[in-house]
């Protein structure tokens, strides 16, 4: 019973410890500001690493979405004599839950577990402390560029995630089942609000942008320097990930949906 | 503001050459009553050192030691929890970070990994602190990236990735990194941990010859006697967190310490034990 207590407060105080932690590092990456306006090409580097060579993936995946919504959506509201509709399903799905939320897990499972295993590797092969001991603080040359461009990829991804998915639902709606070409696009234009939805959209892509890279270059930097550290880093970065997008995802909807 | 950054940086100049005037004509690094634990357990427990200027200097001892962790320590990269360590008259450990960053600039470390990074070619690494530190011009930091791979003999080698380099190799491409920005001194973990006899005696003869033309201070970490007592003006031997022994190459080799006798002649056994501490043998097979 006591040992049992033991483990709990030891675990506990783990917790605590690696969130105060994680903390300080997002303060410290984040004053790493003036390091991208002085010297961009550190940031314009890691925009290419992070976000373009995420592309192919966030748009394949969006196209495929976008594909299954319109079959799906069409199943459900042809039930009810409303396939018009579709258009407005598929956009306000889009806009508002899954191009945040499904590009955040996508772009947890290809750049951020990237970045936890490149840091942590890294840290492994002592170039963080050599870089230490010749005077150039890791946080600056590392670590915020790769923090600020997830933070900028992000938004930029879910936005393609999210028109490429309407253009896969509008293939399978209007071409092959027949939805009215007119309906299809007056629709989603006279439903989707600016302000209520792609502003709120566009919130919620920016938020899981800083989490997922925050949990990423973090996980990558307090890793224990071992083979076996960085693959628990890196897959401890994906699983983090997809509960912090989860959970906050269902924190943001209540705040702006909610009634 | 930009004035006052002036005033700063002149006062720390000037104070820093006030303190190396000081201290000129004998030690880099002062190391007095050295306590650091690592968890629970006490690493050093009152080490006493002084590195001379201009000296090769051995750090050796058993693995695990701690002989990285003094070098961790005299860098700056971790605290002591009692004692101080003075580095160029400097309490490394009392530093703010600009300060320590500015002292950083005068020391140079050589990773047992070579910890190159991966990402840039050899010339680039080489080029890595002088484009962090300075503004010179492209042409200038070619002309001194060169110099330094010649020193270290890689100049034909300056468009190889580190991938492609062996561990010799990559040992001295760090070397000329390391030296880069004339420091004062440089610190070397293990150099010649897994590398063949030639590549070993090629930087025994690097770690001498620079140390000379440059006018260095060298502090060597190692366990590899021969090679490193070859080129050591001075050695210390730790073991279980204190200094068993320290002199000249010479005097080392005509101590009566056991624990230095067992370390310099790599006897299996003795103060430290072949076994690791156990219950008794013949208890411990009975006893299922």
């Amino acid at each position: 019973m006591l040992d049992s207590l033991q483990r709990l407060g030891e675990f506990s105080l783990d917790v605590f410890a690696k969130l105060g932690r994680a903390n300080l590092f997002f303060l410290q990456a984040l004053a790493g500001a003036p390091e991208m306006i002085l010297r961009p090409g550190l940031l314009i580097r890691q925009l290419y690493m992070v976000g373009v060579l995420s592309i192919l993936l966030i748009s394949l995946s969006g196209f495929f979405v976008g594909m299954v919504l319109g079959l799906q959506g069409y199943n459900v509201l042809s039930d009810f004599g409303a396939e018009e509709s579709l258009g407005v399903m598929i956009a306000a799905s889009l806009v508002r839950e899954l191009g945040p939320v499904v590009t955040a897990l996508l772009f947890s499972g290809r750049a951020g577990s990237a970045l936890t295993a490149e840091i942590g590797l890294m840290k492994a092969t002592e170039q963080l402390s050599g870089m230490e001991m010749m005077a150039v603080d890791p946080m600056r040359r590392i670590v915020a560029p790769r923090l600020y461009a997830g933070i900028l990829a992000m938004p930029l991804l879910s936005a393609m995630f999210t028109y490429i998915g309407i253009q896969g639902g509008y293939l399978v709606g209007v071409p092959l089942l027949g939805v009215d070409e007119g309906s299809f696009w007056s629709q989603m234009q006279s439903s989707i609000d600016f302000h209520e939805d792609i502003v709120n959209g566009i919130i919620k892509s920016i938020v899981f942008g800083i989490i997922v890279t925050w949990i990423a270059v973090f996980e990558g930097y307090d890793c224990i320097p071992t083979s076996e550290g960085v693959s628990r880093a890196t897959t401890h970065s994906v699983v983090y990930s997809a509960f912090a997008v989860l959970g906050s995802d269902f924190i943001l909807t209540a705040l702006m949906f909610g009634e | 503001m930009e004035a006052v950054r002036d005033n700063e940086s002149l006062y720390n100049h000037c104070k820093m050459t006030e303190n190396r005037m000081d201290s000129s004509t004998d030690t880099v690094v002062q190391i007095r009553g050295l306590v650091f634990d690592r968890g629970r357990r006490r690493i050093f427990d009152g080490v006493d050192m002084n590195i001379r200027r201009g000296s090769i200097t051995a750090i050796m001892g058993p693995s695990g030691t701690g002989k990285t962790t003094l070098l961790k320590l005299i860098g700056g990269q971790l605290r002591p929890k009692e004692g101080e360590i003075l580095v160029d008259g400097e309490p490394v450990h009392r530093l703010s970070r600009r300060r320590l960053y500015l002292l950083r600039r005068r020391m140079g470390m050589l990773f047992q990994t070579g910890a190159l990074l991966t990402d840039l070619n050899v010339f680039e690494n080489v080029a890595f602190p002088l484009r962090e530190h300075t503004d010179l011009p492209n042409s200038i930091i070619r002309t001194l990236v060169l110099m330094k791979l010649e020193a270290v003999g890689l100049r034909g080698a300056r468009a190889l990735m580190p991938a492609e380099l062996s561990g010799g190799m990559a040992r001295r491409v760090a070397l000329a990194r390391a030296i880069a920005l004339d420091p004062m001194m440089i610190m070397y973990d293990e150099p010649f941990t897994g590398q063949d006899p030639i590549s070993m005696g090629v930087l025994v003869k690097l770690i001498k010859t620079l140390n000379h033309a440059l006018g260095l201070t060298s502090i060597v970490v190692s366990h590899d006697v021969q090679e490193t007592a070859s080129i050591s003006d001075y050695i210390y031997v730790i073991s279980e967190g204190k200094v068993v022994g320290e002199g000249t190459p010479q005097q080392l080799q005509h101590t009566d310490s056991p624990w230095v006798r067992q370390f310099m002649d790599g006897l299996p056994d003795g103060p430290v034990p072949f076994h690791y501490p156990a219950p008794d043998y013949h208890k411990d097979l009975l006893q299922c």
